[in-house]
């Protein structure tokens, strides 16, 4: 155990045609995304308090929480409450407020919980509130949006500058698809969408990218040794050859989130679900996404780049440039 | 490549020692108080506590000062014996426009503002524009560098004032900084419950005593008369009470303020004491006004308007109205402290109590714990001895990650700890690279010291280039993401940068170490 490997996660060896199944893995993916994007629209996203602005307050009582109770204690004081929701334990209660027409009102809405709770509910603790006004929200929102979008930008620019701009395309379409399918994931497990998971959504970004680049690098490697094989078998090689670098990594940080998710408590298993859901997405991701693109955009030219660097029908001018050695 | 100089070997091992010494204070409690003990900070989310945001409300800034520009701009027309038809200010657009009545004294008007212009002190730029036409209108605009200055000192103000009332309630290691043009963060550490304080934060407190004009019939509706303003009582809000605007006597000018019980009555009062100019206006105007009722008025709501029955030449005065001991005593500290130079809402709070900090830490520590075996015996089951290098680079690297936290005073939030633990996940996948690496090379053939040679320098361009990737997403979210959420980026940046360096360094010395004691025919990958 301590000095030889036990096991293997895949065979030595392997000499799985991948890139048969590019179609298969292209359309799957693209009626997940589709699907994505259409809950988006419909349900839509569960907007946390971050982005959505109002109330949150979560509330321990003395004993099972009386449902009932609060809710008359909150309609005795006209609080337009938005529901009521278990969270964690039977004495945890979860009170919702919606968004309010001013900063003011958000403010008013938090004293008037809790003196209700106060008087109708005696021996309420409040635990935590999060009031987010509506200027605030739409900064976040915006904010969050733009670390996104900047982040995606940067992979962009980061990989095209390291390797071709094919495989920046790859990979950044394929962080896209994998985008949407998370947010999907979102909608449909109605996961509440606030800073952390955007937070979720970029560290899955890195994450992602740094799959794609594993076989990536052996492609570049590959296409250097082997002058004349043609691209679809040195693909198909290079992700055999990464295969165990590929799940492996996945797996650590698979097994480092799982925890997370098991015991890390309401507020935070949220994002580890996200993702957990992220790392299998991205792993398949690179395999069957990211190296078909590339084998769509790079068939021909990435093979004459390697041989010349300056084809006769230029595409643009980055490509033209010999690859880094 | 896997060579070592004996410098090398001393530099990699002394920053492991001195990791493992920062991060040590963050297991242990202090052994005793003169050992520097520094320790990560734990994130109001994980010790209980409030943030709140401010934001100053920037249009009554400009609105204030228009109303005092007007009041200049009356003073001068006035002097200067000349009449205008109108005279409003447009917030807006951060103006008072004015209306002569003659329009050939359009420019003896000019001249005559001109001295309210005065200059910037630190670029000398005039801080406003005085402009006119012929038929008589005069625009006087602030320049927005005056103005954002002004806003500037406003919030720089508030912040000091807010620091002073937040002292009063004993709440300790409170933190007030700016944020941004207008805003205004608020933590208040053990603080699950802030609602006092943002009943103290939440009042300008601006008080003012004017006389109280008798004549006029502040309930039978329509406007107050010029000079007056209606206000409505604190005690019965349906009820009015007419004011004149001019203020005799500014709350500025109080030196102390403490809440006490009457010995008459017995019921709950605010005594307060006046410097030498507040006193000696007070005095100047109960003289001329025995008999009259005189208003106190904080926030443009009276607060009582008793009848001055004799001169009150001391500085110090007293005010009742229907106080309970709280509340006196909070009007006492908003007095000491000072007024707000303009309003502020809370447009965002965040609040979490003790107890469920607690819970969370726990949580977060279950999780670590679990998280950080399953990684170790991942690597250990499927990677051998080479598991094993990287796991002791991977506890080393937990230390460096809490030592760097721990000296750069960076704040442990609940996401930090899921960044930790996504770290420890993402700290091993160089090792597995490597591992992979390695093992190839040896399946070609090649003996082990070029195996291990060539596996540690072909892996380091797909560690480096993965891990660019996600470090570059992380810096976003620390840029543009607020609260916890960066405390969750700086783990994982700071995360990114100690792997590397375990995963490069350390664990290729250890792997350098173990060949040259070993000289294996086969390495065990």
């Amino acid at each position: 155990m301590f000095i030889k490997p036990r096991f293997r996660l895949v065979p030595d060896g392997t000499r799985i045609k991948f890139m048969r199944g590019r179609y298969l893995g292209l359309i799957t993916s693209a009626i997940l995304s589709t699907a994505s994007v259409i809950l988006f629209f419909y349900p839509g996203l569960n907007l946390g308090i971050d982005f959505s602005g109002g109330v949150v307050m979560e509330v321990r009582t003395d004993g099972p929480a009386d449902f009932a109770q609060i809710h008359a204690a909150l309609a005795a004081a006209h609080v337009p409450d938005q529901g009521l929701q278990r969270f964690g334990d039977a004495s945890e209660v979860l009170i919702r407020l919606g968004a309010q027409p001013t900063e003011a009102a958000t403010q008013a809405a938090v004293a008037q919980v809790r003196d209700a709770l106060e008087k109708g509910v005696p021996g309420t603790r409040i635990e935590r509130t999060d009031a987010v006004g509506a200027s605030v929200s739409a900064e976040l929102f915006r904010n969050g949006l733009l670390a996104l979008g900047i982040s995606l930008l940067m992979i962009l620019v980061y990989i095209w500058f390291r390797f071709e701009w094919q495989f920046a395309v790859g990979a950044v379409v394929t962080l896209v698809l994998d985008i949407t399918k998370a947010i999907g994931f979102l909608a449909l497990t109605r996961i509440e969408f606030d800073l952390v998971m955007v937070a979720a959504i970029l560290t899955i970004l890195g994450y992602s990218t740094n799959d794609k680049v594993v076989v990536y690098d052996r492609v570049r490697e590959n296409l250097r040794k082997y002058k004349s094989m043609p691209l679809r078998e040195l693909i198909d090689l290079s992700i055999n050859e990464t295969l165990n670098r590929t799940l492996g990594t996945s797996m650590t940080v698979f097994l480092a989130s799982l925890p997370l998710a098991l015991f890390g408590g309401e507020s935070i298993s949220g994002f580890a679900w996200v993702m957990l859901f992220g790392i299998v997405v991205g792993t398949s991701s690179s395999i069957f996404i990211a190296a078909p693109i590339l084998l769509f955009l790079g068939e021909h030219r990435l093979r004459r780049d390697a041989a010349a660097p300056v084809p006769a029908k230029a595409p643009p001018a980055k490509a033209t440039t010999a690859p880094r050695t | 490549m896997m060579y070592f100089s004996r410098m090398k070997t001393t530099i990699i091992l002394a920053v492991c020692l001195l990791g493992v010494l920062l991060g040590v204070p963050n297991l242990f409690p202090a052994p005793a108080s003169w050992v520097p003990w520094r320790t990560v900070h734990l994130g109001l989310d994980l010790r209980g506590g409030s943030y709140l945001l401010l934001e100053v409300d920037m249009k009554a800034v400009i609105k204030e000062r228009l109303d005092s520009l007007m009041d200049g701009v009356r003073q001068d027309l006035r002097n200067a014996q000349i009449f205008y038809q109108s005279l409003d200010a447009q917030p807006d657009q951060n103006r008072i426009v004015l209306r002569l009545r003659d329009a050939a004294k359009t420019e003896d008007a000019v001249a005559a503002l001109r001295p309210l212009i005065s200059p910037d002190p630190n670029t000398g730029q005039p801080d406003m524009s005085l402009g006119s036409n012929p038929d008589g209108t005069i625009t006087l605009t602030l320049s927005p560098t005056a103005l954002s200055r002004r806003a500037s000192g406003a919030v720089e103000q508030s912040i000091e004032i807010i620091r002073r009332r937040i002292d009063e309630t004993g709440v300790v290691d409170p933190q007030i900084t700016r944020q941004g043009e207008s805003r205004i963060v608020v933590q208040l550490p053990g603080v699950g419950d802030p609602d006092r304080i943002k009943q103290l934060i939440g009042k300008t407190a601006h008080m003012t005593f004017r006389l109280v004009d008798e004549t006029a019939n502040p309930n039978g509706g329509g406007v107050p008369p010029p000079g007056d303003d209606y206000l409505v009582l604190q005690d019965r809000p349906g009820e009015k009470i007419a004011v004149r605007k001019r203020i005799d006597v500014d709350g500025a000018d109080l030196t102390d303020a403490r809440a006490g019980t009457s010995p008459e009555t017995g019921d709950w009062v605010v005594n307060f004491t006046f410097n030498s100019v507040g006193a000696r206006r007070f005095a100047d105007v109960s003289r001329a006004n025995v008999n009259h009722r005189f208003a106190i008025v904080l926030d443009d709501k009276v607060i009582s308007a008793p009848v001055i029955r004799e001169a009150i030449t001391g500085g110090r005065g007293q005010i009742s109205g229907n106080f309970t001991p709280d509340s006196a005593n909070d009007l006492a500290v908003l007095l000491r402290a000072g007024a707000l130079p303009a309003p502020l809402t809370v447009v965002e709070q965040r609040s979490v109590g003790p107890e469920l900090g607690a819970a969370s830490i726990r949580a977060g520590a279950i999780s670590l714990a679990a998280g950080f075996v399953f990684v170790i015996a991942f690597m250990g089951i499927f990677y051998g001895l080479f598991g094993w290098f990287a796991n002791l680079a991977l506890v080393v690297n937990l230390f460096l990650v809490l030592g760097i936290m721990s000296l750069l005073q960076a704040t442990l939030t609940l996401p930090g700890m899921a960044g930790i633990l996504l770290t420890l996940g993402m700290a091993v996948d160089a090792n597995v690279l490597i591992n992979e690496r390695i093992r190839e090379e040896q399946k070609l053939g090649r003996p082990p010291l070029q195996a291990l040679e060539h596996g540690f320098t072909r892996a380091y361009s797909t560690i480096f280039d993965s891990n660019a990737t996600a470090f570059l997403a992380h810096v976003m979210l620390f840029v543009f993401g607020s609260g916890p959420v960066r405390g969750f980026a700086v783990t994982i940046t700071v995360g990114i940068a100690t792997s590397l360096f375990t995963a490069w360094m350390l664990t290729r010395l250890l792997v350098s170490r173990w060949y040259v004691a070993n000289r294996p025919k086969l390495l065990p990958v």
